[in-house]
């Protein structure tokens, strides 16, 4: 194993991360190239949950896959724990995915249903040779304990014989049996009903703090994606247009997309939450995404540079970040015009304390 | 508008629907004596988890359940009873006088048929109109639910639109012969939350414009408290609280529930800080096949007694249009 990572370094630094894939036409379908993920970079601190919010199609599961080498990315590096994984082969990748584990949305499809609970939350360990066979059923007791499940009644079940919860609390078991340090969830409790996410989600926060786990938290629910991260990226189109802390994210959205975005979810506000439907149209196709800014074409503030010039991520507040040639934070183009010089000279930026809070 | 139904103007008025299935000679009460009505022009949130019985009562009215399904009640739709009707009788109403659309509507569509071929077979199946006229009528549909490009999308295929389109599709499938009640099934739970707002803005107008009762059936709250007018909470096949949606949410809301409660506290909710724990009530509802003789949510209840094992408590309206199944209710909306 190459040198540990210090105290200070991200556990994962995934940079211009490049994921495309060759679609051929028929069927009425155009052919082309998807771009699913266009040159994303993040970190992920030890110890740190960073939240991904998209819609369908935003590349947000590509983005996980490609962490995961499953498959590898087309360009771009991510270094996990000081080793970039784009590098590595066969046992020495197999190795350094020890400590790099996944959840994801459907827990049915990710268990063997011929296979005992207890197999399957074994089965990392055989792979990794961790034990002989007396410690290893002994840790499998241990794991389910951990996630809430009682050994002696769910060890000898089949997966047919949970529900839609225990199934997942198995799959999240055999993910941190290796004790990894970084567990990757994709949508893992959308499927499930609101009482059994709240008790899964529950889960995830005393492992955090017991295991001291960091978490790559996907999601389509911004709601779910602030219970859980420190900090949260919005992807549009295979891109980040904004990253930042959680609650700077949420309270003051700098991109127009992000805005959005938080306007649509229903609240349990009667009536507050009927500003809906402040997005529209659907986005574009990834096979021939928008030149420039590829949120202008449904962005209320687009302007003639959003088409040419491609915006670059710009740091307007400690640690939050976007990609925007107008973000909310400046008057509208066409209102810009108008706008008091001194306004346009320095860029209003959210209040500090408002930041850090 | 007064939020209490009138019991004559009722277009939907349900009356102690069962619906029962056998399984290995067990009986699963899936929908255990559920009364409620729905005016045209409203919209009704009916609420619950997997497995309460919300889809199934619904599918029992649209008379969509298998032969095995054991039904009694009553539903009467504009003063005709849908219950014990035949699949002939019920076939003529399905579609002009009710119609469903579902969460999965690339599962619903016609893979290898054109959307306007399966818009116009819709109209061509109730209304003896020629293929031109149905044609027309189709493209006008896709307008009506707001289809970009109408003209150009009558002519593609399901799979080549987005999941938001294709949902656009089955409502116009729906309305092609403007029901009076429609009842959306999870139609939005599988959409982006853009397209969510999208879709159901466009179920409210169109409610609107054709004077349509809305049947919303959902897990989500939120969208209840968003869009419905009056809301059913569903647990293990019963009714346990209703009310006006504005009575039961939001600041001042006076949730009695302590089921309805919890599901509320479960949602992650923007004002809520990261890493806080939510509250939880654990177990999971009770077998369907052996539901306890109490109430059916004591076994999980916090605020449980005595008298909740023993007794099941009935609903009834212990407020003006507000009623609870509970012998114990929370006090101002709050868990004691």
């Amino acid at each position: 194993m190459s040198a540990e990572a210090t105290r200070t370094d991200p556990l994962l630094s995934v940079r211009d991360l490049v994921q495309e894939f060759v679609v051929r036409e028929g069927g009425g379908a155009r052919g082309g190239v998807v771009q699913a993920v266009s040159g994303v970079s993040f970190d992920v601190m030890p110890g740190e949950t960073l939240g991904i919010v998209g819609e369908t199609g935003s590349g947000k599961s590509t983005l996980a896959r490609a962490v995961l080498q499953a498959p590898r990315p087309k360009s771009g590096s991510v270094v996990f724990r000081g080793t970039d994984l784009t590098t590595l082969h066969g046992s020495r990748l197999l190795r350094a995915r020890q400590h790099l584990q996944f959840v994801f949305q459907d827990p049915f499809g990710s268990l063997d249903p011929k296979w005992q609970v207890r197999s399957i939350v074994e089965e990392p360990l055989i792979a990794y040779h961790v034990g002989n066979r007396a410690a290893r059923r002994k840790r499998v007791g241990e794991l389910l304990d951990l996630v809430g499940l009682d050994p002696a009644r769910y060890a000898k079940r089949h997966p047919r014989e949970l529900s839609g919860g225990q199934a997942q609390r198995v799959a999240i078991a055999r993910a941190v049996a290796l004790e990894p340090s970084l567990l990757i969830c994709d949508e893992a409790v959308s499927s499930l009903d609101v009482l059994i996410q709240a008790q899964v989600l529950n889960l995830f926060e005393r492992l955090r703090r017991e295991l001291g786990l960091s978490y790559l938290f996907i999601a389509h629910d911004l709601a779910l994606v602030k219970q859980v991260s420190d900090r949260v990226a919005v992807m549009y189109l295979g891109k980040f247009c904004e990253v930042g802390p959680g609650e700077s994210v949420y309270k003051q959205p700098l991109h127009p997309y992000t805005k959005a975005l938080l306007d649509s979810i229903p609240s349990t506000e009667p009536g507050a939450a009927r500003a809906a439907a402040t997005l529209h149209g659907e986005p574009p196709s990834p096979i021939n995404p928008p030149s420039g800014c590829r949120f202008r074409t449904r962005c209320p503030r687009a302007a003639d540079k959003c088409a040419s010039e491609v915006p670059e991520p710009r740091e307007l507040a400690p640690g939050h970040l976007v990609a925007c040639h107008f973000p909310l934070t400046e008057p509208a183009p066409a209102e810009a015009g108008a706008a008091v010089p001194s306004q346009s000279a320095s860029p209003a930026v959210p209040s500090t304390a408002e930041v850090q809070g | 508008m007064s939020p209490v139904v009138s019991p004559n103007g009722a277009l939907l008025q349900v009356e102690d629907l069962r619906v029962a299935f056998s399984a290995g000679g067990r009986e699963i009460r899936a929908v255990d004596g559920v009364s409620y009505q729905v005016e045209a022009g409203r919209t009704l949130a009916i609420i619950g988890e997997s497995g309460s019985g919300k889809t199934v009562g619904c599918r029992a009215i649209m008379g969509l359940l298998p032969e095995s399904a054991a039904i009694s009640g009553s539903a009467r739709l504009h003063g005709t009873e849908m219950i014990g009707l035949s699949d002939a009788q019920l076939r003529k109403h399905r579609g002009s006088d009710m119609a469903m659309v579902f969460q999965d509507p690339a599962r619903s569509l016609n893979p290898t048929m054109r959307i306007g071929s399966q818009i116009t077979e819709a109209i061509r199946t109730h209304r003896a109109v020629s293929k031109s006229e149905a044609h027309a009528q189709a493209v006008e549909l896709l307008r009506l639910v707001r289809m970009p490009a109408a003209d150009r999308r009558f002519h593609e295929y399901p799979h080549q639109l987005s999941g938001g389109m294709r949902q656009r599709v089955m409502i116009a499938i729906a309305l092609a012969c403007r029901p009076r009640l429609l009842i959306a099934d999870e139609a939005t739970t599988a959409l982006d939350v853009t397209t969510q707002a999208q879709i159901m803005e466009l179920l409210l107008e169109l409610q609107q414009e054709l004077d349509m009762a809305l049947i919303m059936v959902s897990h989500d709250l939120g969208l209840a408290a968003s869009y419905a007018d009056e809301v059913i909470v569903m647990y293990a096949g019963k009714i346990v609280e209703q009310a006006p949606a504005k009575q039961l949410f939001g600041k001042g809301g006076t949730v009695k529930m302590r089921y309805t409660r919890a599901l509320l506290d479960a949602i992650p909710h923007l004002e809520r800080a990261a890493h806080t724990e939510l509250p939880v009530v654990s177990g999971r509802p009770p077998d369907p096949t052996a539901l306890p003789p109490g109430c059916s949510f004591a076994p999980r209840c916090p605020g449980a007694a005595d008298d909740c094992v023993a007794q099941a408590p009935a609903l009834t309206e212990h407020a003006l249009g507000h009623r609870w199944a509970c012998w114990h209710p929370c006090e101002n909306g709050v868990s004691a």
